[in-house]
């Protein structure tokens, strides 16, 4: 089982230190520290388990520092700053487990990028040496890159020339997307493979600035200075410790405190239940803190992000998410509106911006999400989020013999750009794309409950069943779900959930990563005599010459 | 809808627990009215207040699948019953056999049921509608009575069909039960799904043929849906077997009785050539070259609706264990087809010839082969009755690829003995086969009512028995 959990004590491969309000994440990969699997993490190169930890860094700088303005992500090897993915790793690892790494290698860049944009944590890449694929991409997703200017040290993307694969982690994407690195020199670029230094790459963008040896550690340090001096966040309080998570994994189920999911292997579903907030909502921001990784809307947000990152990596044959929620409508709502109302206290927004990730962490799951509102749920505020995430929403209509409690589905402002898509879309306006009168007949309902009939209405489910229908239209939908196949609907799911416009994170995923995982496939780069296996072994590549 | 306790099992005959079944109840509450719409815009034309002695089946026990008495036909007690479960049943074909049938739907092969349960249940209304202007000329009472006894037992096919979609298809089935209803045979604008349910039924030799050719297909669609891995549909299609049974019986014995009326009429007139038409016509009788012709007709007709002799649709259905072969159960062979072959004959260089093809493609072509041969045995004995009067003439079945729309042969015209034609002497000598103008004047000539108990139109012999050892002049409709 691959975990997500970790701790800055039990790092092997990352060194986090502070100077006032920067902090310096330095990379010092183990080399013997492998995830699974005979390969040695030579010259800063990394794999799932070194990425686990930068992921970790990356959240608990954002709540337990909320001084920190500036990070600056460093290495500590000499003239060696990251060498990218382990290529005996890659070379090595089944395709799921590439396709995976690839994943959530791109979720943790955007987060980084997430945290300069919108958590007044700007990062900044101080590049001490070699920065090679992953480790050259790694630097791209900080808002600032420093390159030592000692007349070897480079940038490079030497996938193509290389490996006969892509920089598939945001590489090619932020090149020109981001940069703004002209075109036919992204192309030049990213066919050399010993890469650029020094002028050059300042010269087209590749870096933003460029430091003397003599001086290195030290403009390093003041830039960031200088960086961290213009944050928002304040520098005087106390974080938020992200305490170890309450979780028991048994065979066929995953508890936590306020998400539990039943593995059905037979059906090869995975029922996910959400439970809204049990208790009272904190008095103020000050109280949200000190109730810290305890308070619901941390805990729970937690709890899911690391459940879905469980159900991706180890569950591979579980096709099917059911996703239903529990507990008081009226609490949620109450917790949501604190979160609105406190959004410019940098804990509340913390928050707001990790649900906010962990909702697009499902909009790319490649699993069938359904969910099913019924009576008894709290599909509302940021939950009711995940009804718009499903590619399905199943609704019960009326109530269960013997209750008179009935579904309702309460959209509040969350659903109002606040948990925006990759896309940069709301989720209403996603699904309503290009069709302006739904979307504000949707938006309208933002602030009431719906019942069953006014979410049809509304568009918000796919469909309503009462008490006779609800087990067995369920049951059916979902035994046909896991019987189409796994990659075409993989496919189909990624291409309808995100309608509308372009960004550098749907183009990431959507072309950049679509492409790379279609070239881990061909034999050029994963066959026998394939660029990936060929690697390191001396001989060269033999490739079908073919374009298809 | 109905708001006090309705006693379902007293007025809807079943063997499905209807009365403990809310879900199924609503169903057929929204159903019903619909269904009794459609009987009474749809169904037999003029004879609805009329007292027909008609056999319900209101259980699948010995003493009670033929309950016989007099009814009027909107009152008739359609009801729903399974043929018992068999103990152990397992799935009979496919990737999964030897598996435990499904008592649910399989979610994965949902839609594919689905289609199959739609479209054979979009036949059985649709041969009521083709049959609804027959009652008022009925050549007998004994007749006009089997004529509805068929037709009410259509439509409980049909209760059988939605009873399936209502109970297992969730909305979607729901949705499916109400559009039988919706689409009309030879309807422009909403057709029955099959070509040959949207063909008149405009004569009584129509009727019998269309009950011994093309029941025998749902005959044979039901045979290979009795062997299904899905057990309600299995259980279904077994019981339903048992009353298709009589309507080949009207069929057989309708067309027998036909043949019979027209050579003793040529033996008692002295006209021994079968092909002087103006003589034996005369005689106020169908001819057999036209009854030959209604047979090539018929017979073709109906191969179409076997679909493509090679067909993908039948090999995922065979393969998912959802639809077997005639007669699966007693085959012995793996029941998977995976490596066999079966000969087809097919048109390569313009030449017809046998070749071997996947047998699990073929599986239309073999039911189809199964349903010639089932033919068969009724034709000889029409043969037999010409033959005893001593006149030389034979009726024979046409080459399956003989005037086909659908399939190997829907491109090409050959005779009925498989002589390849060009369309132009297709277009000269088609009259020689099939039925023409003239043909269906002289049929409608003699398409008069026979009212009277125990009297019969001259142009078909009275029955060897009566239903249920009746006399002669047993009054089996009762005209209000």
């Amino acid at each position: 089982m691959i975990d997500f959990q970790t701790h800055p004590d039990l790092y092997r491969h990352w060194r986090l230190r502070f100077e006032g309000r920067v902090a310096f994440l330095d990379m010092d990969v183990d080399p013997g520290a492998a995830l699974n699997g005979d390969y040695e993490l030579k010259r800063n190169s990394y794999d799932l388990g070194v990425d686990i930890e930068l992921a970790d860094a990356v959240a608990r700088l954002r709540f337990e520092h909320p001084e920190v303005g500036a990070v600056v992500i460093g290495s500590l090897k000499e003239r060696v700053f990251c060498a990218g993915a382990n290529i005996g790793m890659l070379a090595g690892a089944p395709h799921p487990l590439k396709v995976n790494f690839c994943k959530f290698t791109n979720e943790t860049r955007n987060a980084i990028e997430d945290a300069t944009a919108n958590s007044g944590q700007r990062y900044l890449a101080a590049i001490n040496g070699t920065a090679a694929g992953g480790g050259y991409e790694l630097a791209l997703a900080t808002d600032h890159i420093m390159l030592i200017d000692d007349g070897s040290a480079s940038v490079s993307l030497p996938e193509v020339p290389l490996l006969g694969v892509l920089p598939g982690t945001g590489g090619l994407t932020r090149l020109v997307d981001k940069r703004f690195v002209r075109r036919d020199r992204a192309d030049v670029f990213c066919t050399i493979e010993e890469g650029v230094k020094g002028k050059r790459a300042l010269d087209w963008r590749l870096v933003d600035e460029l430091i003397s040896r003599s001086g290195f550690a030290q403009d390093v340090a003041s830039r960031a200075a200088e960086v961290a001096a213009g944050s928002d966040r304040p520098d005087d309080v106390p974080g938020v410790s992200l305490t170890p998570l309450q979780r028991t994994i048994t065979g066929d189920r995953l508890d936590y405190s306020a998400v539990h999911v039943t593995i059905d292997r037979s059906r090869q579903v995975a029922e996910i239940v959400v439970r809204g907030p049990a208790e009272e909502v904190p008095a103020d921001p000050g109280a949200a803190v000190d109730e810290g990784s305890d308070w619901w809307g941390l805990r729970a947000a937690r709890e899911l992000d690391d459940a879905i990152l469980h159900l991706r990596v180890n569950e591979l044959e579980i096709g099917a998410w059911t996703i239903r929620t529990e507990g008081s409508i009226e609490a949620v709502l109450v917790h949501d509106r604190f979160l609105h109302e406190n959004l410019d206290h940098w804990f509340v927004r913390e928050v707001a911006l990790l649900w906010r990730r962990v909702l697009k962490r499902l909009d790319m799951t490649s699993r069938s999400l359904m969910a099913l509102i019924e009576p008894g749920s709290c599909f509302a505020g940021v939950l009711a989020e995940l009804a718009l995430v499903a590619d399905r929403g199943y609704m019960f209509e009326g109530v269960r013999p013997g209750s008179d409690q009935m579904a309702e589905l309460a959209l509040t402002v969350s659903s109002d750009g606040l948990m925006q898509m990759s896309n940069g879309l709301s989720r209403v306006a996603t699904r309503f794309w290009g069709d302006d009168e739904g979307r504000i007949a949707a938006e309208a309902t933002i602030g009431s409950r719906l019942d069953a009939a006014g979410a049809m209405a509304a568009g918000l489910v796919t469909d309503v069943f009462d008490d006779i229908d609800w087990d067995d239209e369920l049951r059916i939908i979902i035994e046909e779900r896991v019987s189409f196949s796994p990659d075409g609907l993989t496919g189909m799911e990624a291409n309808l959930r995100f309608p509308g416009p372009e960004t550098l994170e749907t183009k990431i995923f959507g072309r950049l990563t679509a492409w790379q995982n279609w070239v881990f496939q061909r034999p050029n780069a994963s066959g026998e005599t394939g660029a990936l296996r060929r690697y390191g072994t001396g001989l060269r590549p033999e490739f079908d010459k073919r374009r298809v | 809808m109905t708001s006090e306790k309705v006693d379902y099992d007293a007025l809807i005959p079943n063997n499905v627990g209807l009365a403990d079944d809310p879900k199924l109840q609503r169903a057929l509450e929204e159903w019903h009215p619909g269904y009794i719409d459609w009987w009474m815009s749809m169904g037999p034309d003029g004879f609805q207040m009329a007292d027909v002695y008609l056999r319900t089946a209101i259980s699948v026990e010995n003493e009670g699948w033929a309950k016989f008495d007099f009814v009027k036909m909107p009152d008739y007690r359609w009801g729903i019953l399974l043929a018992p479960a068999v103990e152990g049943r397992t799935i009979p074909c496919g990737a999964h056999v030897g598996e435990p049938v499904w008592q649910e739907v399989p979610g994965e092969y949902r839609a594919m049921l689905r289609r199959l349960i739609v479209i054979q249940g979009d036949t059985e209304p649709a041969s009521v509608e083709q049959q609804r202007f027959l009652g008022a000329t009925a050549p007998s009472l004994y007749d006009m009575r089997n004529l509805f006894q068929v037709n009410v037992e259509e439509g409980r096919h049909l209760w059988a069909m939605v009873y399936l979609l209502q109970k297992y298809f969730g909305r979607d089935g729901r949705e499916e039960a109400h559009e039988l209803l919706r689409r009309q045979s030879g309807s422009e604008e909403r057709p029955r799904m099959l070509g040959a349910f949207n063909e008149e039924t405009p004569d009584w030799l129509s009727f019998f043929m269309f009950t011994y050719f093309t029941d025998r297909d749902g005959k044979m669609q039901l045979e290979a849906l009795a062997q299904s891995g899905f057990d309600p549909l299995s259980r279904t299609c077994r019981f339903m077997l048992a009353e298709e049974a009589h309507h080949m019986f009207v069929g057989y014995t309708g067309v027998r009785r036909v043949v019979q009326a027209t050579v003793e009429a040529m033996v008692a007139a002295g006209v021994d050539d079968p092909f002087d038409l103006e003589a034996v016509r005369a005689l106020g009788v169908i001819d057999l070259p036209t009854i030959q012709r209604k047979t090539n007709l018929h017979f073709s007709l109906t191969l179409d609706l076997f679909g493509s002799e090679e067909s993908t649709n039948a090999a995922n259905f065979f393969n998912a264990g959802i639809k077997g072969r005639y007669h699966e159960n007693r085959l012995e062979d793996d029941h998977q087809l995976t490596g066999e072959v079966y000969p087809v004959s097919k048109l390569v260089d313009g030449v017809l010839v046998t070749v071997e093809v996947p047998a699990l493609n073929a599986l239309n072509a073999r039911l189809r082969d199964d349903f010639i041969d089932d033919c068969r045995g009724g034709v000889a004995r029409w043969n037999r009755v010409i033959a005893e009067a001593g006149i030389d003439f034979e009726i024979r079945l046409p080459h399956p690829a003989f005037n086909r729309k659908i399939g190997e042969f829907s491109g090409i015209e050959v005779s009925p003995d498989s002589e390849l034609l060009t369309q132009a002497d297709w277009d000269i000598r088609r009259d020689e086969w099939l039925p023409t103008p003239a043909d269906r004047t002289h049929i409608e000539s003699l398409m008069r009512p026979e009212f009277r108990p125990g009297e019969f139109a001259g142009w078909i012999a009275p029955p060897s028995k009566g239903i249920k050892g009746q006399p002669e002049d047993f009054l089996y409709v009762k005209l209000p």
